[in-house]
């Protein structure tokens, strides 16, 4: 095959997987503006649509994707298959960003948002398998890590692109006008179609692949891929190993690297939303090009012990690198309970509300600590007639000294709520170093794994048996990575990493099996 | 190594069933129709549980297999997974 033509295929592959990607993120990235837009609080159906709009898309909608595509790509073809995926995916997205508000047509906007994000589940499951697919089967033997490397990419790129996007529109307008209902976190989800359009020009112009196209010459397609590929015991059997002893594994380092680190530096270290999006940003550039490096490795060495080995490092240095990111943005000289601390105050302002003849006092203070971190703090309080409480920081800090105006105190020390920290230059880097290392081992783990999937399993059913693995791997124990690590979290509150021994263990876990089960040995042979 | 495959093919067999109660006895303990946390939520823990459960049985089998020994020799082409 000509270079030119290879090009044209992972291009082609490449630029539609990537798509989809996007559009999946954005939705979750937008989730809080869209719950108030789609899902109001206060409402019970709102909600319930809501849960299922976040979970079942992910969970159940894309392994059953996964089946559905599978199927239809080993019966008329990878092209037209992906094909689809790309046009439901962009349609929907799209779609999404037409849909009014609650406040115009009630109940109908969660129920059409919901609607439109199975469909956006339904048409992720059944994407990655196709691409992978067609550009394994365009590849030769010793270059198919590397080709179908380029495919291990483009969950990441979209990633970067979906955080860009959303960045730019955000940064350029003021928040009241990006959160209206037809306001800036619509435009994302139009942009998808200009992508969309273009993506499937591209995919138009492609070929069927050759092997699919020489089994269907020879009327060897199969008859039903989801009997022969689940119900027959030496493919299941398979099936089986491939989740177990390496998608799962796959997943939940994927997710923690990708997804769970930005939540980490924004919820529980509460560094501000431009510092944690940019250090992720940064990583994910730095990062990607090792997706196609161990692609490339894995041709040489085999795959198996690639991913095996970027598990174990996870395994072995997950909890150190989250413990630096808790550490490094401790507020050094800075004890809440005690009034005054050494931290300095930047700025602050004080706001007194009267309702009910119920005084509230809200104070804003910028503040700077020992160790360079510059963080907002706010305390809000009912004032009552009282004596010796204290206000935190002291009012005398916020420039108000004739405390003759205020005849009330605080019923209780105001305990300030600390958020948006900017870390100074040398933490952002260094944390943009142990994200990298994170997303390093996502590169390692999925790097190799497209090529992986496609020798284990034969042409004729090769896309209905890779799928439905990927997508448990991924969408199932990838996407509970949050929801077990809340649930750890509130289980035992004393460990702020607790959330991790989550992804730890299911890594373990396909690390022994992966280990034990799964052979070196690259398949020269997958035109069978 | 056929002898670990065999021996650890128990282990997973019996993960399985312990998932599944570990699972099934943490939605008891903090599903509250009241509480405002997604670990709170029936919903979520239905879909859990309804999506774990063959994923478990998946594993049960997996080990199952492993007992057997059908791990000990891996296809070497496709003619031997038909």
């Amino acid at each position: 095959m000509k270079p030119s033509t290879i090009r044209s295929v992972i291009t082609a592959s490449s630029v539609g997987t990537m798509i989809e990607w996007y559009d999946f993120y954005i939705f979750g990235m937008l989730a809080k503006t869209i719950s108030t837009q789609f899902f109001p609080e206060g409402n019970a159906t709102a909600a319930l649509l809501s849960t299922l709009a976040i979970f079942a898309a992910g969970f159940i909608v894309r392994p059953f994707g996964a089946l559905v595509f599978g199927r239809l790509g080993d019966l008329i073809g990878r092209k037209y298959t992906f094909l689809l995926t790309l046009v439901l995916m962009g349609g929907s997205t799209f779609l999404i960003g037409l849909v009014p508000g609650y406040k115009t047509i009630g109940i109908a906007a969660p129920l059409l948002v919901l609607l439109l994000r199975l469909i956006q589940g339904l048409a992720l499951g059944g994407e990655y398998g196709g691409a992978a697919t067609y550009v394994a089967e365009h590849s030769p033997a010793h270059k198919r890590g590397f080709y179908t490397s380029w495919i291990q990419t483009t969950a990441t790129l979209g990633l970067f692109v979906a955080l860009g996007v959303i960045m730019l529109v955000k940064l350029n307008m003021p928040d009241a006008s990006f959160n209206a209902e037809w306001g800036g976190w619509r435009y994302p989800f139009w942009i998808s179609v200009l992508l969309v359009a273009i993506s499937v020009y591209i995919r138009l112009k492609m070929s069927e692949s050759p092997l699919f196209s020489k089994l269907k010459d020879e009327g060897k397609t199969s008859v039903n891929p989801l009997k022969e590929s689940f119900r027959h015991k030496a493919n299941f059997k398979m099936v089986l190993m491939a989740l177990f002893g390496a998608v799962m594994g796959q997943g939940v380092i994927w997710y923690t690297g990708q997804f769970y680190a930005q939540s980490f530096l924004e919820n529980s270290c509460k560094i501000g939303f431009e510092q944690s999006r940019t250090i992720m940003l940064w990583a994910i550039l730095f990062a990607t090009p090792f997706f196609v490096f161990w692609g490339w490795l894995s041709d040489r060495t085999g795959r198996k012990w690639i991913m095996m080995a970027g598990m174990l490092l996870a395994i072995l240095t997950y909890r150190p690198i989250f413990n630096t990111f808790l550490d490094d943005t401790a507020i050094s000289g800075h004890t809440i309970e005690m009034p005054g601390g050494s931290s300095r105050i930047i700025k602050s302002d004080t706001l007194f509300t009267k309702t009910d003849g119920i005084k509230i006092l809200q104070q804003r203070v910028t503040s700077g600590s020992s160790n360079n971190i510059l963080f907002k703090q706010k305390s809000t309080d009912t004032l009552v007639m009282a004596e010796g409480s204290i206000l935190y920081p002291p009012l005398s800090a916020a420039g108000i000294t004739d405390f003759s105006k205020i005849p009330f105190m605080l019923k209780k020390d105001a305990r300030p709520v600390i958020s948006e920290k900017t870390v100074p230059a040398s933490t952002y880097w260094k944390f943009v170093g142990l994200v990298f290392l994170l997303i390093l081992y996502v590169t390692m783990v999925y790097g190799p794994i497209a090529a992986f999937l496609v020798e284990i399993f034969p042409t004729r059913i090769r896309y209905t048996s890779m799928s439905l693995p990927y997508h448990i791997g991924n969408g199932v124990f990838g996407g509970l990575v949050p929801f077990i690590g809340l649930l750890l979290t509130t289980t035992f509150p004393a460990d702020p990493l607790v959330g991790l021994w989550y992804p730890i263990g299911i890594a373990a876990l396909c690390f022994i099996i992966g280990s034990i089960y799964l052979t070196n040995k690259i398949d020269e042979n997958v035109d069978d | 190594m056929n002898k670990i495959k065999r021996a650890l093919g128990i282990l997973w067999f019996l993960l399985a069933p312990a998932v599944i109660y570990f699972l099934v006895d943490r939605a008891i303990v903090h599903i509250d129709p009241a509480g405002k946390k997604d670990i709170n939520n029936p919903v979520i823990w239905i879909i859990i549980i309804g999506i774990f459960t063959p994923i478990a049985v998946g594993l049960m089998i997996f080990g199952w297999f492993a007992i057997k020994g059908e791990y000990d020799h891996l296809p070497e082409s496709s003619e031997e997974l038909n």
